[in-house]
This record gives C-alpha cells, sequence and structure tokens, in this order.
C-alpha cells in the first residue's frame, strides 16, 4: 500500500485515506506553547521588576508633587518655550542650508558635488555634540572678534542647522531624485530652463515625498537642542534640559528631570503620530 | 520648394556604444503628418526625442522652422516653445490641477499674465473635450483624459509643430479612440505633426506620409496607402505582418531587439 509518506509521487487512488500521523504538535498547538511561553517570560520580567525596585525611594526620587509643582509655570513659559525656538531655529537654518547642499549633490558641476559630499560625510560622521562645542568654542578662538549673530539663539541656530543639513540634503536628494523623469523631460519641452523647472515642477513635488521624514528631523532636533547645555546659557536662555537639570542639582531631587522628559513626550510623541499619518497617507497617494 | 517645418540631416545617435540612429534624413512640411513607425528598438522615439533635443544627437543636424536647434549657441528654451511634445506616460504635473497643468508653463514659460492663461487654458481644454474637468485633479482622469489634457497643455503653448511620442500606446483599448479623434482634430486644422504610432488604422487615415525604420535607419517611406498598403521591402512587410495579425506569427529564434530606448 503506497501512500504512507508525502514523498510519494501522487499514487494514492482516489477514496483511499492518507493517514495523517501525528508528528509530534500540531501547529494550533505550537502556537500556543510559543505564545503562552513569550507571555510567562514578561509577566515574569515585570514581576522581577516591581518587588526588586524599592518603590518608596524611586517616589522620593521621582515623583514630588509639591518639587514638580514649582516648576510651573517657568518649565513652559521659559523652558518649552526656548526648547522649541532653538528647534524651529535650528530647522530652518537647516532645511536652507540642506536644500542648497541638496542642489549642490546634484550639480553638473563636479567641484559642487564634490563640496556637497564632503560636507554630508563630515556632518552626518561627527557626534551633534561635538558641533555644539565647536560653534560654542572653536569658532570664537579661532575668529577672534567675530560675533554669531543672534547670540545664544545664532550659536544654537547655527549648530543645529549644521548638523541637520547634512541629513536634509540627503533627504531632499532623494525626493528629488524620486521625481519621474518624464516631469522634467514634459516641463523641458514645455519651454522651462533646467533651474525654473526645478523651481517650478520638481522641488514641489520632492517636498511633498520628503515631508514626512523631514518632519521626524524635527522631531530628532528637537531632542538634540538639549545639547545647547554644553554652550553656557544665561538663566533666560535655559530650554528643558538645562533647566531640569539646574533644578535637580538644587534640589538634590531628580523630579524635575521627570517632568522635563514629559515636558519633551508632550510635543514629540504627537509629532510622531503625525509623521505617522503622512506616511501612511503618502503611501496612499503612490498607490 | 516651401522651407520644411522639421529637417534632419544626417542625424546619428548612440548610447554607449549602442548606436541607435544611423543616419536619418528626413523632411516634414509645413501642415503635414507624418507617422513614424517600425519594432521597438528601431529609434524611432530616440528620432523623435532628438527633434526637441531631449537627446542631444551624437552626429548631425535638426532644423525645426528653419532654426537649427542642434547649433550650440541657440536658445534652446526659447525653441522648444515652438514645439510640443506628447509623451506615452503623458507627464501632467500631479501636484497641480488640470487648469494649472495649462496655465503654470503659460505664466512662467510665456510670462502672460492670469486671466490670459486662464483664458488660453479653457479655450484648449474645451478643444479636447475636457472642460467639465478644469478643477480635478490628473490622478482622478482616465489615461485618455489624462493624455488629452496633456496634448492641451502642449497647445496652449502656442506651438507649431506637434511631436507624439506613442501617445495611445499606455492606454486600454477602449479609451485609445478619444486620444485619436483629437489628434485627427489638430491634423484636419492643419497642424504639423510627427506621430510615432503602433495604430495603423490612424496612420492609414490620417497620416500624409509613413515613415518606416528599423535598425536605426529608416527603410522606407511614402503615401500611407503605399507603405502599409503594398509594402516594397521585405522588412517592411515582416513588420507589418506581425503587427497586424500577432496571432499568425511564428517564433523568431533572434526575436529579441535589443536596445530599446526608453
Amino acid at each position: 500500500m503506497t501512500g504512507t509518506g508525502t514523498s510519494d509521487t501522487g499514487t494514492s487512488e482516489p477514496g483511499t485515506q492518507v493517514p495523517v500521523r501525528k508528528q509530534g504538535l500540531t501547529r494550533r498547538q505550537k502556537t500556543a506553547v510559543s505564545r503562552g511561553v513569550q507571555y510567562a517570560v514578561f509577566v515574569a520580567a515585570v514581576a522581577a521588576l516591581a518587588v526588586t525596585a524599592d518603590w518608596d525611594r524611586l517616589q522620593n526620587q521621582f515623583a514630588q508633587a509639591d518639587l514638580a509643582e514649582r516648576m510651573f509655570p517657568e518649565i513652559i513659559t521659559l523652558a518649552l518655550k526656548n526648547t522649541v525656538l532653538y528647534t524651529v531655529s535650528g530647522f530652518v537654518f537647516g532645511l536652507v542650508l540642506g536644500m542648497v547642499v541638496a542642489l549642490m549633490r546634484l550639480s553638473s558641476v563636479g567641484p559642487y558635488r564634490w563640496v556637497a559630499g564632503i560636507y554630508i560625510e563630515i556632518f552626518r560622521g561627527l557626534p551633534a555634540l561635538l558641533i555644539f562645542i565647536f560653534v560654542g568654542v572653536a569658532v570664537p578662538l579661532a575668529f577672534p572678534g567675530t560675533e554669531i549673530p543672534g547670540g545664544t539663539y545664532g550659536k544654537v541656530a547655527l549648530a543645529l542647522g549644521l548638523v541637520s543639513a547634512a541629513y536634509m540634503a540627503e533627504t531632499i536628494r532623494a525626493g528629488i531624485q524620486a521625481v519621474p523623469k518624464g516631469q522634467m523631460e514634459a516641463a523641458r519641452s514645455l519651454g522651462f530652463s533646467h533651474a525654473r523647472a526645478m523651481v517650478s515642477i520638481i522641488i514641489p513635488q520632492a517636498f511633498r515625498i520628503v515631508i514626512p521624514p523631514l518632519t521626524n528631523e524635527l522631531v530628532l532636533l528637537f531632542k538634540d537642542s538639549s545639547l545647547v547645555l554644553f554652550l553656557g546659557v544665561t538663566l533666560e536662555e535655559r530650554e528643558l534640559a538645562k533647566f531640569g537639570r539646574d533644578l535637580a542639582s538644587q534640589t538634590a531631587n531628580s523630579t524635575p528631570i521627570l517632568v522635563a522628559g514629559l515636558c519633551y513626550l508632550l510635543v514629540t510623541v504627537p509629532l510622531g503620530f503625525v509623521v505617522r499619518r503622512l506616511e501612511a497617507k503618502a503611501g496612499e497617494a503612490t498607490k | 520648394m516651401t522651407r520644411p517645418e522639421i529637417q534632419t540631416k544626417d542625424l546619428h545617435k548612440s548610447f554607449g556604444d549602442n548606436e541607435v540612429l544611423r543616419g536619418i534624413d528626413l523632411e516634414i512640411g509645413r501642415g503635414e503628418v507624418v507617422c513614424v513607425i517600425g519594432p521597438s528598438g528601431s529609434g524611432k522615439s530616440t528620432l523623435l526625442r532628438c527633434v526637441n533635443l531631449l537627446e542631444e544627437p551624437t552626429k548631425g543636424q535638426v532644423f525645426v522652422g528653419g532654426t537649427e536647434i542642434t547649433d550650440p549657441d541657440v536658445d534652446i528654451d526659447a525653441v522648444r516653445r515652438r514645439i510640443g511634445m506628447v509623451f506615452q506616460q503623458f507627464n501632467l504635473f500631479p501636484h497641480l490641477t488640470v487648469t494649472e497643468n495649462l496655465t503654470l508653463p503659460q505664466r512662467r514659460v510665456l510670462k502672460r499674465d492670469k486671466a490670459e492663461a486662464a483664458r488660453v487654458a479653457a479655450e484648449n481644454l474645451a478643444r479636447v473635450g475636457l472642460a467639465e474637468k478644469a478643477d480635478a485633479y490628473p490622478s482622478s482622469l482616465s489615461g485618455g483624459q489624462q493624455q488629452r489634457v496633456a496634448i492641451a497643455r502642449a497647445l496652449a503653448m502656442g506651438p507649431e509643430v506637434m511631436l507624439f511620442d506613442e501617445p495611445t500606446s499606455a492606454l486600454d483599448p477602449e479609451l485609445v479612440g478619444d486620444v485619436l479623434a483629437v489628434m485627427r482634430m489638430l491634423a484636419d486644422e492643419g497642424m504639423t505633426m510627427m506621430v510615432v504610432t503602433h495604430e495603423m488604422t490612424f496612420a492609414r487615415e490620417v497620416a500624409d506620409r509613413v515613415v518606416f525604420m528599423d535598425g536605426g535607419v529608416i527603410v522606407e517611406q511614402g503615401a500611407p496607402d503605399q507603405v502599409i498598403g503594398s509594402p516594397s521591402h521585405e522588412r517592411t512587410r515582416h513588420f507589418l505582418s506581425r503587427l497586424l495579425d500577432p496571432a499568425r506569427a511564428e517564433v523568431e529564434e533572434t526575436a529579441d531587439r535589443a536596445g530599446k530606448t526608453e
């Protein structure tokens, strides 16, 4: 009798039942076991954490309501406001510079391409912190007498802009290249010059493509603005991280850090939500 | 003899080692409708794209309206304003409405004012029968409608010559007719047209002349009845028999013609 193994080449006659041999667990059983194990590990980890943590001390260190209360309204009116200001000015500067670098990267003139390439490699490869120190310390030393316009705000915009421009340049370049070749051809055939076609036809479409990744970059910048800490700022120029840290060291308590962190999330979580919405929309539009 | 509207002299084009055009001499008179046919890879699209310099010829000259456009000192953007081009893939600007697709080039390139551009746009949309789609975005239109908008966009620039690069090849069969009707209307109005196409019925009925290309050269040309009806070259006969009755074609050993340029 054939049909004992599946490797037989279809010799089982119609009507004869091919016995399904039980070899270990069925698919349904395997799924159940796998899931059960994963839940068990999760519950064990949470339980271990809950048992070993010193809750009283944690609450004392991180969740002192009166300390948190003392931070308002300054943490919003001063610190959050400054964080937003630093981020936006850095983003705008980075966007303009990134646009220029992206166009240089796509230029038909070799030296432009090389300069843009080198710029991107350097500023993507260096830690943002190093750029901040460089802008804060090295630039005034190297060019004595020069003032970066705008004081601390100008310095932050410069440092954040330099870093983000490298990333945005690559994003914008990819966006421009994602616009179908036929768009440029159609524009040229209508009598647009290359530059005019870029400005009127290609770049507007490229921007639609790169809005989600650029928004993502905004979130990254929002967090990186905390590096202002290393520039040395006046009381009025403090942003969330510095504000939280100062208060934490004054009071020898970590509650201000937690509150400052929550303020970051207040902005980054909704922005992240917006990014996902935009990405979903963009994905739908290209279908 | 009157000056030809389009003229190519000993036109060559290579992509690397692949020589796509091997010396094309072609003249198209004012108001003439010329259909260029031939197997894929024969160089017919490349020839068309050389006429408005979307492809730079490797050697030879192209004249449009008496101006040598292959002259490096000529203002190519100014020349292209006189040459309308319609693409296989329509290439409408997807971020603009139908009307904006027509008005933006007029305003940016021809410097027409807003009202004038809008008037010309509406006029040309009406010509192609799409006045009611003025505010729609291209993505909401059918392929045939998009292609008619593309024709209207080219016409709004007031061209003296129209180039069509397989304008119906990307369309569902039932939508081809609308586009061909617009093209026939243009031909009847006396537009100078160069059309790369596989639509033999259109070539036969509308064209003044049919040019058959193969392997980068013009194999034969003449009146449609002659070239399509009773071709004198074996290559033309072979191509037409495969095109007109594809079900009867036989398997060829070296059927793949490398170097399709699109």
